[in-house]
């Protein structure tokens, strides 16, 4: 007879304990953790297991594989996406009937499904944050060669990234890595997502979730507006005369303040020599992260890190060291500001929100009272106001994503194998 | 409604030197179901994206009726890809649902009911269309995605391997709706599978592709009966055509102890660089048990005997006198050869079988082309 298999890079034994003899739809309360789920064609269950929290899916053994790998390439090409853990195969029920096998990803922690940013008091400006975020991901996949074939918010988990949000991609069952996109996959993509976005939407105003006043199909619009734009100026020829070669240094430092990094730039003179053009080969995104973990070894998402950078720029005028090596300003910085400010912040509520996302929250609100005072605050006197003030009243964002306080998840599983969200009870 | 057309279609991928699609050349009719099918890395599935607008076309053209569009982008070929994505709105009717596209694209809403009702009368979702997705049944709720695509009313619906992921059941009983559901909407539709037996129980035609190359197309009687090469002969039904090479002496092939007539005209075709051999593909079906002595009869040693209740089979080895050829079936090395599932001989048993009159096909070893 056939064995329950487990086929994961980084085995765990715990994974072991799950009642997989059961169909997934019919998992005891007790194992299963209570989170918000997108809307999805299978059965997908989040359960808890060490500390973390595991998102499970019942799909076709060939499929399950398929999309396992399809994550674990993602990971390598450093994309943003849920981080696979594993594929179960060779289920059984207690009747000896087979079970369709299970993909197992590690969820994201601090992440926030659509739906729960949606059903929060919502500003516009948090939908053009959230369709920029989306934006920006499909922009990397496709930079990638990775044609997803299903974008759509439900798909998409985003984080808080200081002000802005981060996405990152859920699920890949129907993506496919290229060497390289044609334009048709690139627009069919698109196409896709401003369909897919503007019928979730459409489905919140159903349910009365979204506030009237929004236009669905504007947002749906503004998603291919912005991802033109973005891939034009990632990818986009650019042509001037000769003597003005310091707009190579411009566009290098256009991608830079867009948060990505130039790999390599392809530069043109035609045979007279009057006229450069110029191409990015390759651009990677993360271009903030990747200079504050160079300098100070904290890994965060682009936004956070640009606003540490911008922290760390001050602190290093303030203490008037901008002639010293950077890389020890940064430790000091580390030091003396930075971990000192969120050690601050009492431990059960640290755990509210990322550290990065929390010295972002404490700096705006520095701001905030000291434009009310009158004065510059100190750190600490703006940490104890923020902790009073603010984080006590703020959701756990690690734990349980995106219900309001208070709010219970909905009991029981569902019967069949389409499922809804909870957020919306 | 309309015709697609791929006049010598190529695709070749960056850094690639052989095309994944080969100078296509294939007439899909106004509302005709083709399938196109064949192995893994065929080129079925490029095929299909070429026409989706999903991969560029290096050489050739495709058209869609009379329209070019080689170059068109993907949202403006008026086609659909079904099941792509059909997860449903909780919030949302069946019939906002099914119409929900037509909104976004700013079709009157008189229209849009119009449209979804004439849908959900085809699909047997009328009564449900003012209810939540939530109370239909699993099946109910494939059919409201497939009505998302009919709602659109496109020139072409493209589906591409739709029930890989289905349980073998489910996939019996979808594949049938799929297909009756087609003849009544009689939108042309281009379908990919690599499943021999879903391209021969759906297509109107079915186009059989290997290695970039369209291999043969025709009805799924003429795939069957005339088998233009020795790789669709193989490839088309289950099982498989047996299929080997041998010698030709005094104008008959020598398979085995026994020796199958072949025709002159046939004869006559093989060239020299057919080194005196010639391919002969026989049908599990096309054998008939005869007696011990009857003359030219194949002796086959029984391996095992598979009943499926209406029929049986037997897989064996064929007996031979020195070198038995390399007769084989599909991707097994043994004979198989239909029987009266009432009358089942044992394992070891020897059976004598011939090839009724007129059902071999037989091939040039060089070329593997029909004779």
């Amino acid at each position: 007879m056939e064995q329950l298999q487990i086929t994961s890079a980084t085995p765990n034994s715990a994974l072991l304990d799950l009642p997989w003899r059961q169909p997934l739809a019919e998992w005891p309360a007790d194992v299963l953790a209570a989170l918000p789920r997108g809307i999805s064609r299978h059965v997908v269950r989040f359960v808890r297991l060490d500390g973390r929290v595991l998102a499970i899916k019942e799909i076709s053994e060939s499929i399950a594989f398929r999309e396992y790998e399809m994550l674990r390439q993602l990971r390598k090409l450093e994309v943003p996406a849920v981080k696979p853990v594993g594929v179960v195969t060779g289920r059984r029920s207690d009747a000896g009937e087979p079970l369709e096998a299970a993909l197992v990803t590690e969820h994201l922690a601090f992440s926030l499904p659509y739906r729960s940013v949606f059903s929060q008091a919502l500003r516009d400006e948090t939908v053009n944050r959230l369709i920029d975020a989306l934006t920006v991901l499909l922009v990397r996949l496709h930079l990638t060669g990775f044609f997803w074939g299903d974008v759509s918010l439900s798909n998409t988990l985003f984080r808080r990234d200081a002000e802005q949000f981060a996405a990152y991609l859920v699920d890949a069952e129907t993506g496919a890595l290229h060497r390289e996109l044609t334009r048709g996959q690139r627009e069919y993509d698109v196409d896709l997502a401003r369909t897919n976005i503007i019928g979730e939407l459409m489905d919140l105003t159903a349910g009365e979730l979204l506030d009237e006043e929004i236009d669905e199909i504007a947002i749906g619009d503004s998603l291919v507006e912005r991802y033109t734009e973005l891939w034009q100026a990632l990818t986009g020829v650019e042509a001037f005369h000769a003597d003005e070669r310091w707009r190579v240094a411009a566009r290098i430092e256009r991608l830079n303040e867009l948060g990505f990094d130039v790999g390599e730039l392809s530069i043109t003179t035609d045979i007279d020599g009057t006229t450069v053009q110029i191409q990015p080969q390759v651009v990677d995104a993360g271009h903030h992260s990747r200079r504050l973990l160079k300098l100070t070894g904290l890994d965060v998402q682009d936004n956070q890190a640009r606003r540490l950078l911008n922290d760390l720029d001050s602190y290093q005028a303030a203490t008037e060291r901008q002639e010293e090596d950077e890389q020890l300003v940064a430790h000091d910085w580390l030091q003396n500001v930075f971990r000192p400010t969120i050690r601050a912040v009492p431990r059960e509520l640290r755990r509210k929100l990322e550290p990065a996302q929390l010295y972002h929250e404490i700096l705006d609100h520095r701001w905030f009272i000291s434009e009310q005072a009158q004065r510059d605050v100190p750190m600490p006197e703006t940490v104890a106001s923020y902790v009073e003030n603010v984080l006590q009243h703020r959701p756990d964002e690690k734990a349980i994503l995106g219900l309001a306080p208070g709010e219970a998840p909905e009991e029981g599983p569902e019967s069949d194998y389409f499922h809804y969200a909870s957020a919306d009870g | 409604m309309a015709s697609v057309t791929y006049d010598h279609a190529t695709r070749i991928y960056p850094g690639s030197e052989r095309p994944a699609v080969d100078q296509l050349n294939l007439e899909v009719e106004d509302g005709e179901f083709l399938v196109l099918v064949g192995p893994s890395g065929c080129g079925k599935s490029t095929s299909l994206r070429m026409l989706a607008g999903l991969e560029d076309v290096n050489g050739g053209h495709i058209y869609i009726g009379d329209r070019d569009v080689t170059d068109v982008q993907p949202k403006d070929r008026d086609i659909a890809m079904v099941f792509q994505n059909y997860a449903l709105y909780p919030h949302m009717s069946v019939a906002d649902n099914m119409g929900f596209a037509l909104k976004i694209s700013g079709t009157p809403k008189a229209e849009i009911r119009q449209r979804v009702e004439e849908a959900a009368k085809i699909l047997d979702l009328t009564e449900y269309l003012d209810r939540k997705p939530k109370a239909l049944s699993g099946g109910q709720r494939q059919r409201v995605a497939m009505g998302r695509a009919i709602v659109r009313q496109p020139q072409v619906f493209l589906m591409d391997e739709p029930l890989s992921n289905l349980d073998a059941k489910l996939r019996v009983q979808t594949r049938t709706q799929i297909a009756s559901l087609q003849r009544r909407l009689g939108v042309t539709t281009v379908y990919v599978t690599h499943d021999q037996t879903e391209a021969l129980t759906m297509g109107d035609r079915i186009a059989v592709l290997k290695d970039g190359l369209l291999q043969q197309v025709g009805t799924p009687r003429e795939m069957y009966d005339t088998p233009a090469n020795v790789f669709v002969a193989g490839f088309i039904g289950s099982p498989a055509m047996n299929v080997g090479t041998f010698d030709v002496k005094d104008g008959k092939a020598v398979v085995g102890h026994a020796a199958v007539p072949i025709d002159r005209d046939a004869l006559g075709q093989l060239t020299d660089a057919d080194g005196g051999k010639i391919t002969v593909g026989f049908r599990p079906e096309a054998l008939e048990i005869v007696s011990a002595g009857s003359p030219d009869a194949l002796q086959v040693e029984v391996n095992l005997v598979e009943e499926l209740g209406s029929d049986a089979f037997v897989y064996g080895s064929l007996k031979s006198e020195g070198v038995a050829g390399d007769l084989h079936s599909g991707s097994s090395d043994q004979v198989i050869v239909r029987i009266d599932p009432r009358d089942v001989p044992m394992k070891g048993d020897t059976i004598h079988v011939t090839i009724e009159p007129g059902k071999s096909h037989v091939f040039a070893p060089s070329t593997g082309a029909r004779l």
